[in-house]
């Protein structure tokens, strides 16, 4: 019994699809509401700051001034803080996980974006 | 008279990624007392709530442990809604039991891997990892994120689900019933494994009482306490009764284990058709004063919050006291006596969490 068994498992799992996945080459399984990289659509942000007093990892620095918005990818923790807050919803998670950084100098882990 | 080795056990163990130390002292093979010291991996997280927005501060308290996230932030959330007297719509209240539950399942599989892994069974540690998969995926799906699901918020839900996701959620469930059957077999009839695990690391239930276990732990010595029995959230709705065994030993604490995982299933399968519509969350203004404490059951033990607000939007003091803190004791007590080669596999019975302990 017990060997019909075995024999039966061993079966199945020579002809059954593997339960992992070659992650890089093959992409990770995602859905709609995965939470990932912050984007931010620019034109629509009236720079209030919201975001960068909401962030719980201080990952946003709002400069009036000089009209730039920053994210320090490394500092991001993709909670979704910022996008609830957001009054112009300008701010969003999209799925793909952040790509990775190689060097944890502050400006190539930085995006700056500078508006009109 | 023997003489008397000490051989440290961590904070670099293969069984465990994480830092605890053992100092044991041995009589041969035998351990006679063990020495344990943590603070390896402290954080500061509970300091971190004078500087954080109590809104805010759920993704902290959430990240206090990467596996029993969920229930940490409800915890939170639960204690700051008690002083702000804020009512959680019922809607919201289901969902965070069907997370949390989902969470004990995942939690639960989790270390089944883990301790299939600690006595040599790697491909038992496999199986029970790919069934874990499944609840990660519907987490991943319900809330975004794999195992820090930030969903939790105070007033509520910051994510709702849709009722045929709900629907399908519980069918996923009763299939993974038989996944989870096919590995209980080995974890409760194999031989060798039960050679591992039966008698070894005994703790009566005298001793689980004056130590103060908790959670499988302690219901594994045949004390029957469950925090959910208190009634928080929607466990009201669900019945079901606290699984306990009486031997106290390895073998029973992971057979609750599993038992314990059919249970949340059931609990699921109760409130999924309960749950009522509407909305998930409430908005909430002001700032929280007075002080609350909030006992919750985690799928490693019950745990405590204790809140103290001063009227402002920071808040006064903030602590936890995690499931492992208080399973060290009976820890220290279960090794006395052991065999060496015993000690990884009982550590690991109490389903060690020590990021959770040391905060």
């Amino acid at each position: 019994m017990g060997f019909f068994k075995m024999a039966g498992t061993a079966f199945t799992n020579l002809f059954r699809k593997p339960a992992t996945l070659m992650y890089p080459v093959r992409p990770a399984k995602r859905f709609p509401n995965s939470r990932g990289t912050l984007t931010i659509e620019f034109e629509k942000c009236i720079l209030c700051g919201i975001c960068q007093k909401k962030c719980p990892s201080y990952a946003i620095e709002v400069d009036k001034t000089e009209k730039t918005w920053k994210i320090d990818r490394i500092r991001c923790i993709s909670c979704g803080s910022c996008t609830d807050w957001c009054p112009k919803k300008c701010l969003h998670l999209d799925n793909p996980y952040t790509a990775p950084v190689t060097s944890e100098f502050k400006d190539t882990t930085r995006e700056q974006h500078t508006g009109a | 008279m023997i003489k008397q080795t000490i051989i440290p056990f961590g904070p670099q163990h293969p069984v465990l990624p994480e830092p605890l130390q053992l100092d044991l002292v041995l009589e041969d093979e035998k351990v006679v007392q063990a020495i344990p010291s943590i603070g390896y991996v402290h954080r500061g997280l509970e300091t971190l709530v004078t500087r954080q927005e109590y809104q805010e501060f759920v993704y902290v308290a959430e990240r206090i442990c990467g596996i029993c996230s969920f229930i940490h932030g409800m915890g939170y959330c639960q204690a700051v809604e008690e002083i702000m007297k804020v009512e959680v719509p019922a809607r919201g209240v289901f969902l965070r039991t069907i997370w949390a539950e989902l969470s004990r399942i995942h939690s639960h599989l989790l270390w089944l891997g883990l301790a299939a892994d600690a006595f040599g069974f790697e491909n038992l540690f496999m199986q029970a990892w790919r069934i874990r998969e499944t609840i990660l995926d519907i987490f991943e799906e319900t809330t975004g994120g794999r195992v820090i699901f930030s969903v939790c918020k105070v007033g509520g839900a910051r994510k709702d689900i849709q009722p045929d996701t709900l629907v399908r959620i519980g069918q996923t469930l009763e299939k993974m019933k038989k996944d989870v059957k096919s590995i209980e077999k080995v974890f409760l009839k194999d031989n060798s494994v039960r050679h591992r695990l039966a008698g070894i690391g005994i703790l009566t239930n005298e001793e689980a009482h004056s130590l103060g276990a908790v959670g499988p732990v302690m219901r594994a010595s045949g004390i029957k306490v469950d925090t959910r029995m208190l009634g928080y959230a929607a466990y009201p709705d669900a019945e079901f009764e606290i699984i306990t065994e009486t031997a106290g030993d390895c073998y029973a604490r992971c057979a609750v284990r599993i038992h314990e995982i059919y249970q949340s299933i059931d609990i699921i399968r109760q409130l999924i058709p309960k749950t009522p519509d509407g909305p998930v969350d409430v908005k909430v203004i002001g700032a929280p004063q007075g002080e609350s404490y909030m006992r919750l059951e985690q799928p490693r033990g019950e745990v405590l919050y204790y809140i103290k607000a001063n009227g402002t939007r920071l808040l006064d003091r903030f602590r936890v006291r995690t499931p492992t803190f208080a399973n060290i004791p009976p820890l220290v007590k279960m090794l006395k006596g052991c065999d060496f080669a015993d000690v990884p596999n009982i550590i690991l019975t109490i389903d060690p969490c020590i990021s959770c302990t040391e905060r």
